[in-house]
């Protein structure tokens, strides 16, 4: 099932399918948010924003608004 | 002697880059700034092997070539520029062993600049915990480098990096990817117009001025080339990063091994508490409450001793040189400017050592989560939320740590709005004028008058937030905004890390601040001590005539204030004695707040002269606040009652008395505008709301 990033829950693991380069800073990209990375939300904030992910082995914060526009698959839960 | 070894350190931020520098150069180390721009420059030198000296730059951390802020920027200019007098012999690029992945990102890229570069992986003492295992050797074949596998905490391998600087002729220079390879015909084209060029390189200059803004010392004119479009440019440098993850997964699967069974994390435990929903909100305001108590109990000792030493020396220059013009200007001008700085290093110093232990141990990534939701709705970032505690010791430090908020207008509006954070230059006139109004006694168990002084430390944190919503309405200013925070692993701090900190830091308060509190103490105490007119210049006979019979103190005390009410700041505080009348002031307290703008606590001392109260006076303070409430109007009223005290101390919450921090503010803004409009902004807001509590009280 192909979703954001934004969806995915606590605990939640996926694989990046597709980055919208024009919305998602070229630092992230940088940090491996690229097609084929797995991505982990290991913790959200109060109204899920920021979240907390670990992508590529990189431990990072990232606000809603950029999640929405990496299109993942959940791979467990 | 031989030349001096250029060495730069490159790496990316959270990889102990910086425990690195200190390991090399010790306490031989200076920071600066690159000239123009503010971003801190910090070189030293380090002794090699054999009498060779190394100067190394630490430049500012970098997640890779393509800089997205003027720090990142700095890196470029320098690594493009081969006549730059910095332009290194060798890079050294520092990685954290446990993203190895990620951080040789960066060293793809300047290794394919063809610069000598020597590669540190930092952190070895944490592999065997983590279960991971390199493979050296074949590192070094496979990167074309040489390695030094170091721990800066357990000062492992500092010698081995030191012979390899001092080796670095014998490095190769060879690149690690074929940047052509992105987009083949581009770059044939490129390469025909400039033959003989670092590909590479110019990639860089040209994807720099779509991302970035020109590269502003560089040797080529791109200008005439095939334009692409930013678009296109973004969608190369996505397939450029693809391709050097491609080489480095190749590398690392013959190079590293990582055992996970072996790999226990503390990470994870500890951030399910530091950053949940309830507890993590709940341990940082303990937190906070922790540091502000403890900065206070600890500080108050040395301020006391510094504060009655440097009155003692002002008291021993006036007694002992010839008086005069110099000797007064000595005693009461200089040497209490000094003391004026001075005596806010304790508090300062105890901040910075908390905020940088938190920094160390990367706990303040997690409280820039915790926060950015709740700071956004007010047009702030997460990442404001460290100047705006620091800003409780001194604005102008805070300020300058707004370097990093990666938005403009964020950082813009968290500048503008520090200032209203209860520093500590407002607590002695605070602490002074809550004595004098606010009656003893206790509600609910609390003391009112520390209840009062909670409630100024409140309303000053509420209005920074409540201008912050207002300035993110009205500004209209268009930033890209993009929040990408890394999450360090948790670590202790290191000592030496810290201390170097808290030393910088301190150091650069008293320099920036010091030299503006120290003129402005001058031109304050030539305003005070000359004036026009018969009343100034022949003050001493006037007393005399006057006081006839009275001893020799209380007529120099006498003289003190009749000399200070006909000086030039004396007809300054009459001239806008019409303005501040309606908030409850007199002369008095207007020459009080016009002093404050050297340093607010500067009023206590001005009213201390005014209502000739001998300053040096080991129990001053009393005698000031019994001559402060004795103090009456012309139709017998106290000054200090209820009203003009609560008039003032909202004053001194919200007016931007503090030249200093406006100096500060000017500099990181690049210009007077916004100093201006926070000066005008924060003075009408002080006068609306003192004017209203005074009418209201009166």
């Amino acid at each position: 099932m192909k979703v954001t990033l934004a969806e995915l829950k606590r605990g939640q693991r996926g694989i990046i399918i597709d980055v919208s380069s024009d919305f998602i800073p070229l630092k992230l990209i940088e940090m491996g948010c690229l097609p084929g990375n797995t991505v982990e939300l290991l913790q959200v904030a109060p109204f899920s924003d920021p979240m907390y992910i670990n992508i590529n082995d990189s431990h990072v914060a990232i606000r809603k608004e950029t999640a929405q526009h990496v299109i993942i698959k959940i791979t467990n839960g | 002697m031989a030349k001096q070894i250029n060495v730069a350190l490159i790496g990316n931020p959270n990889t102990g880059k910086t425990s690195v520098f200190n390991s090399l150069t010790g306490l031989n180390q200076k920071v600066g700034n690159y000239p123009g721009i503010t971003v801190e420059k910090k070189e030293g030198i380090c002794k090699l092997p054999r009498g060779v000296k190394a100067h190394i730059l630490d430049l500012p951390g970098t997640y890779s070539l393509n800089a997205s802020s003027f720090d990142e920027n700095v890196v470029i200019e320098l690594l493009l520029n081969k006549n730059d007098k910095d332009f290194p012999d060798v890079a050294v690029v520092v990685t954290d062993v446990e993203n190895l992945k990620r951080n040789l990102l960066l060293f793809t890229q300047i290794k394919d600049l063809n610069i000598p570069t020597i590669l540190v992986i930092n952190m070895s003492d944490r592999m065997k915990r983590r279960g991971i295992s390199l493979d050296i050797e074949t590192l070094e074949q496979e990167l074309k480098t040489k390695i030094a596998l170091i721990s800066t905490r357990k000062n492992i391998g500092i010698d081995k990096l030191k012979e390899l600087i001092n080796d670095y002729k014998s490095l190769s220079t060879e690149g690690c990817l074929d940047i052509s390879t992105i987009d083949i015909n581009y770059f044939e084209n490129l390469a025909k117009v400039f033959p003989n060029q670092n590909l590479y390189k110019l990639w860089v200059v040209i994807s720099q001025d779509a991302s970035f803004g020109k590269v502003s010392r560089n040797q080529f004119d791109i200008s005439d080339f095939e334009v692409k479009s930013k678009i296109e440019i973004k969608a190369l440098q996505q397939k450029e990063t693809i391709k050097r993850y491609q080489f480095i997964n190749n590398v690392l699967k013959k190079g590293l091994t990582v055992d996970t069974s072996k790999a226990t994390s503390l990470r994870y435990k500890a951030d399910r508490i530091l950053t949940h929903k309830v507890f993590g909100y709940l341990i940082f305001f303990a937190i906070l409450l922790a540091i502000f108590q403890a900065i206070y109990d600890w500080a108050t000792v040395p301020m006391d001793f510094i504060d009655e030493s440097f009155a003692s020396l002002s008291e021993w220059v006036q007694n002992t040189l010839p008086s005069g013009v110099f000797t007064d200007l000595l005693a009461e001008g200089i040497i209490a400017g000094i003391g004026g700085i001075v005596i806010f290093i304790p508090q300062i110093a105890f901040l910075f050592l908390f905020i940088a232990i938190l920094e160390e141990t990367g706990y303040m990534s997690r409280v820039v989560f915790l926060m950015d939701r709740i700071m956004r709705r007010f047009g702030l970032s997460g990442k404001s939320i460290v100047p705006l505690i620091s800003g409780t010791a001194c604005a102008i430090p805070a300020i300058m740590a707004t370097r990093n908020i990666e938005s403009w207008k964020e950082r813009l509006i968290t500048i503008l709005v520090t200032p209203f954070m209860t520093c500590s230059a407002r607590l002695p006139v605070y602490l002074i004028i809550i004595a004098l109004v606010i009656p003893e006694g206790r509600f609910l168990g609390l003391n009112y008058q520390a209840l009062t002084l909670m409630l100024l430390y409140l309303i000053g944190f509420l209005m920074a937030i409540m201008s912050a919503w207002a300035l993110n309405k009205i500004l209209k200013i268009k930033t890209k905004s993009f929040f990408v925070v890394e999450m360090p692993n948790y670590k202790m701090p290191l000592p030496k890390n810290v201390a170097l900190t808290v030393v910088e830091k301190t150091k650069a308060f008293v320099f920036e601040a010091g030299k503006i509190i120290l003129a402005i103490s001058i031109i304050l105490w030539v305003l005070a001590s000359f004036g026009p007119g018969e009343q100034f210049n022949n003050a001493e006979e006037i007393i005399a005539q006057e006081y006839v019979g009275e001893s020799e103190d209380v007529i120099e005390q006498k003289l003190a204030a009749h000399k200070l009410e006909y000086s030039y700041i004396g007809v300054i505080g009459k001239g806008i004695e019409p303005v501040i009348r309606p908030l409850g002031y007199d002369w008095k307290i207007g020459i009080g707040l016009i002093t404050s703008f050297a340093a607010r606590e500067v009023f206590i001392g001005t009213l201390a002269t005014i209502y000739s109260v001998g300053s040096a006076d080991a129990d001053a303070e009393t005698t000031i606040k019994k001559r402060m409430s004795a103090e009456v109007r012309s139709d017998g009223t106290k000054v200090f009652n209820f009203a003009t005290g609560i008039s003032l101390l909202l004053f001194y919450a919200f007016a931007m008395q503090c030249m200093s921090t406006l100096a500060i503010v000017k500099r990181e803004t690049n210009g007077w505008k916004w100093p201006v409009i926070q000066f005008a902004g924060m003075t009408v807001i002080a006068y609306l709301f003192s004017l209203i509590a005074y009418q209201f009280l009166k």
